[in-house]
């Protein structure tokens, strides 16, 4: 059964990019949030805030890619909550076919979705005067970043996508994750924040994560951010995954 | 046939038991279903109808009991299992946002089948979507899509097909297209297990019909031994009134692949004989 992983996989996600396609507002009101908070941040609230760089969107960019991903899996949730509803899931756990494909379908998807609006986001940033000295390496670094963020994100929306009762709470699980940027270094440096909020911020995976996308952008030497960062993602990865797998198992057993 | 019988029954099932927390859904169902005959699992909602087809189709694992599906155990060869069956469920599962060809040939080459464009185009035609084939499923009437789903469920002609209630919330329109589309199966050779909570639907289609009440089998016969259960019939004449489903199709004209209209659904036994007046059996 196995031997057909990679087909089967190839023709479902061959299904849901389609999916994508043909709802292309999936990807316009995902983006369009994190756009929408860059202009205001940038041109309402940014002049009053001291980073201590000399361009806001500079300082504000890494926290905003993150907060795409962060609304953008929400419709992983989404996507997988239909599939199980509709019935469609059934058909496909009742054929002869690798079953872990419908769920890997559903988190590659995820994953170009996700990457479609990121460059989406960054796109609109260069507009409002985004720079970035950094040269190849850097920014594979930071592409490299982002997909295990996204990856680890995503395997976290697959639990709610499978195990919600309604549509609401499959997506709803994405709220705290598009906030939690804002108790971080993504907006404004932490060391104005009053003691407790301090902590919190300096030990939340976002600010590490945040950190190293920012050191990056501007060919600072990224220090142990980076590894903190990618700690976050991998351990975030492999725990989300193997609650998402045990979910999965119970579901189609 | 004497091949079939030597590779036992299509669908096998004893002592099948299944709970959901402390609702006793099944409490020790056994069934038979001889090869290429239309079998009708009849029951009134929560009946457990879909629960046995859940487990026979390897969705779903029993509490107590053993099933076989084409002589595999659904629970120790899963795999061939899924090989041999298609399931068509309760509420049609198709693919809204792709069109009716993209959907026929996804089922295609998940079933690892050589050209699905070409399964695809020739069950489009065959169920009449061909023009409708580039469309979205999503702007599909109710029994256009039933009848995509049944093409679905024939990709790869599987010996067993399983379908869920496949005319619940269809017009009678719509209804009497399945019913051919199913008729057409089993005279392929195809065995069917057909659920339904509509008593005519059973006695159009299936060879044998097995009635579920309260989580048991009750009664498991052909339509004339189901008959005989009750007191012998009285012949009595009675002017035929048209019922309203006569009416409607007569109006609207196009019968669906039936040609006979009028006399159809509810009447269908007797309208065959070309009568006038019907004859009721009432007991």
């Amino acid at each position: 059964m196995t031997k057909h992983f990679l087909g089967d996989t190839a023709a479902l996600l061959g299904r849901s990019l389609r999916h994508i396609t043909r709802s292309a507002d999936t990807i316009i009101t995902t983006t369009l949030m994190p756009i929408a908070m860059m202009l205001m941040f940038v041109y309402v609230f940014g002049g009053a805030i001291d980073t201590g760089s000399e361009s806001y969107v500079n300082y504000l960019l890494p926290g905003i890619l993150l907060i795409t991903v962060a609304s953008g899996i929400a419709y992983t949730a989404f996507r997988l909550f239909m599939d199980m509803k509709s019935g469609i899931f059934e058909r496909f756990q009742s054929m002869p076919i690798a079953r872990s494909s419908v769920l890997w379908a559903h988190v590659l998807t995820s994953l170009v979705a996700n990457l479609i609006s990121l460059v989406v986001v960054l796109l609109v940033a260069l507009l409002m005067g985004f720079r970035s000295s950094a040269g190849v390496a850097p920014w594979l670094a930071v592409a490299g970043i982002l997909i295990l963020f996204t990856l680890a994100l995503t395997w976290l929306a697959v639990i709610p996508g499978l195990s919600a009762k309604t549509v609401e709470g499959a997506s709803a699980f994405s709220y705290p994750l598009i906030f939690l940027p804002f108790l971080s270094s993504a907006f404004v440096p932490t060391a104005t924040m009053p003691g407790p909020v301090r902590a919190f911020a300096e030990h939340q995976p976002v600010t590490s994560i945040v950190n190293a996308l920012r050191d990056l952008f501007t060919q600072q030497p990224v220090g142990t951010d980076i590894w903190i960062a990618l700690a976050w993602c991998v351990g975030i990865l492999i725990v989300a995954y193997v609650f998402a797998m045990n979910s999965y198992r119970r579901k189609i057993s | 046939m004497t091949v079939n019988e030597a590779r036992g029954p299509a669908i096998h099932v004893q002592g099948l038991e299944k709970s959901y927390k402390e609702l006793r859904v099944l409490r020790g169902v056994d069934f038979a279903v001889a090869r290429g005959s239309i079998f009708a699992l009849l029951g009134s909602n929560g009946s457990g109808k879909t629960t046995v087809v859940k487990i026979l189709s390897t969705l779903l694992k029993a509490d107590a009991g053993t099933a076989g599906v084409n002589g595999f155990d659904v629970v120790t060869r899963a795999a061939d299992v899924r090989e041999s069956i298609s399931l068509t469920g309760q509420f049609a599962a198709v693919d809204e946002i792709l069109s009716g060809r993209e959907n026929l040939v996804l089922v295609a080459r998940l079933r690892h089948l050589k050209d699905p464009g070409a399964i695809a185009d020739g069950l489009l035609e065959r169920f009449s979507l061909t023009d409708a084939g580039a469309r979205r499923v999503s702007t599909y009437s109710g029994g256009m899509r039933r009848r995509l789903d049944i093409a679905m469920s024939l990709i790869g002609d599987p010996p067993v097909i399983f379908l869920d209630e496949p005319t619940t919330g269809l017009d009678p329109q719509a209804r009497l297209e399945v019913w051919q589309a199913v008729k057409e199966l089993a005279g392929r050779g195809t065995t069917v297990l057909l659920t339904t909570q509509y008593l005519d639907e059973a006695e159009q289609l299936a060879d044998r019909i097995a009635i579920l009440h309260e989580g048991r089998i009750i009664v498991n016969g052909t339509l004339a031994e189901l008959k005989q259960l009750l007191p012998p019939a009285k012949v009595e004449y009675v002017e035929k009134q048209p019922t309203l489903e006569d009416v409607f199709l007569t109006l609207v004209g196009d019968n669906g692949k039936t040609g006979k209209t009028g006399k159809t659904g509810k009447t269908g036994k007797t309208g065959r004989h070309g009568q006038d007046r019907n004859v009721g059996t009432d007991a």
